[in-house]
């Protein structure tokens, strides 16, 4: 309890690799959620203990398969009902994942608990640079209310510059 | 049917290609229109049988290559999902316990155990829910002379959590499947009896099929058809409306017009009141999170016999991360999870059922309530 400014929390991590479970990296963080103003994210400091894996060789596979599309990517519900992702549509389910990661932190308070629940629509849009850009529509599901809320996100991603979530907005539930 | 995948190589196969499939009337599957044939972009048809050799021969006229990728299409579709008209799925032998199965089906596979099981399952009439659909238990009972404890499990109180009805049925295939050669279950059978609802949200699950995924409550209609759903396991008589709930329909947490105010919770309701004194053991199976939840969720006031609740519970735990080293929390969901009032597992421990718990299975959120059939198995291995 910090008098004035908020709550802060020591905790201390286990990162495990979601596509190698024996991988794993230890983690320091410190959070700080903001006292009173709710619309402002929690403050995060973190310290790995060691090396995330080189994914070079992943990154450039999949950008260069983007790249040498003739037509812009479409895809809708991944994972599909029954809890299928195609292996093509792997890396844009990680892809969101990690941007969702972000939309999270945004908007995290101490009573909430999000996690990715599925992507609705994705679409790529088309950029004269490098970078590769994706709109998607993602249902988030928060843990203490149980709703899906549906998010609107724009993803940049280059493989050696990363993800940047450059747009992003909460949409209405449908009726 | 086959499914022939080509990749054409000038504009005027991909005319020719477009042509084909707008006279024929073709299946795309990649692209999804003709208009998005592409040079040099995979194509993939899906021709119907009688047409599969008039489209080859069209394309060796027009020097168009190809490669069959799915040489017969039905048997791909049965391998993935059981057919419902054919009959010799209907037996249990052949009932895939590793797929998800929709709520025709499962009412089938009922009346099929009970055939196939008879000296040891009975199914029994529950009640109806809000849509007039037929609410049935299993009873799973070795004929004896003595009076046996009741345990009780209930699955699938919320509808998208498709793990849960899943594990139900799994759970009675286990125990038909071992009965005669595993003396562990047969010693269970001698002092218990198994009481199993597979699906206790019946309209909510086959909502969850046909429309909305990831829909959770049941469809009791509200402001005058405006809003549908109460979250089931809101509207029991523990604390009811207390915490943890809304009070607003289009919440899905919506603890209902009062407590019991659906037809699937009195059901519920008035079966175990009327067992009580003879039920042992609740269980409630949800997902997802990895839990094993004590009660209760109304107040951080502990249990009366807490300590032997939460000692069982972890050596449940215990047990199921032996098999496979899936990690569940145990503690009473006021602790470890959140606040809520009227639920199931609090309502059976309150009107005196010792034993009460709530589990949520696979997974902690990578894919959470869409988990993939080919974590079934595992799941249901491991909560056995």
């Amino acid at each position: 309890d910090i008098d004035g400014v908020g709550h802060k929390y020591h905790l201390e991590l286990e990162l495990e690799d979601v596509l190698d479970k024996d991988s794993t990296v230890n983690c320091t963080a410190e959070v700080l959620y903001h006292l009173g103003n709710k619309n402002i994210a929690p403050d995060v400091q973190f310290t790995l203990e060691g090396e995330l894996k080189n994914t070079d060789e992943a990154d450039n596979v999949f950008y260069n398969r983007i790249k040498s599309l003739e037509k812009e990517l479409v895809a809708e519900n991944i994972p599909d009902n029954y809890g299928n992702v195609s292996p093509e549509m792997e890396p844009i389910h990680l892809l969101a994942w990690v941007a969702s990661g972000y939309v999270i932190w945004q908007n995290s308070t101490e009573n909430t608990k999000f996690q990715l629940a599925q992507i609705k629509h994705v679409k790529q849009v088309k950029r004269s640079d490098e970078y590769l850009e994706f709109d998607y529509k993602i249902l988030l599901h928060e843990m203490l209310t149980q709703e899906i809320i549906p998010w609107q996100m724009t993803v940049l991603w280059h493989p050696q510059h990363g993800v940047e979530v450059t747009r992003d907005s909460r949409q209405p539930k449908q009726a | 049917d086959q499914v022939l995948h080509i990749v054409p190589e000038t504009f005027q196969q991909v005319q020719h290609l477009q042509h084909l499939c707008n006279t024929l009337l073709l299946d795309l599957w990649k692209p999804l229109l003709p208009e998005d044939i592409w040079a040099g972009e995979d194509l993939h048809i899906r021709v119907p049988a009688p047409l599969v050799q008039e489209v080859k021969d069209s394309l060796d006229q027009y020097t168009i290559s190809y490669r069959v990728l799915i040489p017969d299409v039905q048997e791909l579709v049965d391998q993935s999902m059981p057919r419902e008209r054919s009959s010799h799925r209907q037996v249990p032998e052949g009932y895939v316990y590793t797929q998800y199965h929709r709520m025709e089906e499962i009412y089938q596979w009922m009346t099929q155990i009970q055939k196939s099981n008879s000296e040891l399952v009975t199914q029994h009439y529950l009640g109806k829910t809000t849509e007039n659909r037929t609410m049935y238990y299993l009873q799973i009972s070795q004929p004896s002379d003595k009076i046996k404890k009741i345990i009780w499990m209930d699955c699938g109180i919320h509808a998208r959590e498709w793990i849960s009805p899943a594990f139900c049925q799994w759970f009675v295939k286990e125990i038909l499947q071992n009965y005669r050669s595993d003396p562990k279950i047969r010693r269970f059978l001698q002092n218990l009896d198994l009481y199993i609802l597979p699906v206790l949200n019946i309209d909510g699950y086959i909502y969850s099929w046909e429309k909305d995924r990831l829909w959770r409550k049941n469809r009791s209609p509200h402001m005058n058809g405006t809003c549908y759903g109460t979250d089931l396991n809101r509207n029991f008589n523990s604390s009811w409306g207390s915490i943890g709930v809304s009070y607003n329909c289009s919440s899905e947490i919506f603890c209902g017009s009062g407590p019991e105010s659906e037809p699937e919770t009195r059901a519920v309701a008035q079966f175990i009141k009327k067992k009580k004194s003879d039920i042992l053991c609740y269980l409630t199976i949800h997902s997802y999170g990895q839990y094993i939840l004590t009660p209760y969720g109304s107040t951080t006031r502990p249990p009366s016999n807490n300590e032997e609740l939460m000692h069982v519970a972890e050596m449940a735990a215990a047990a199921l991360m032996g098999k496979y080293g899936t990690s569940y929390k145990v503690g009473p969901t006021s602790l470890i999870l959140y606040s809520n009032s009227g639920s199931s597992r609090d309502w059976a421990h309150m009107i005196g059922i010792p034993f009460s718990y709530t589990f949520e299975l696979r997974d902690k959120g990578t894919h959470g309530f869409v988990l993939p059939p080919d974590q079934i198995q595992p799941t249901c291995e491991e909560t056995m």
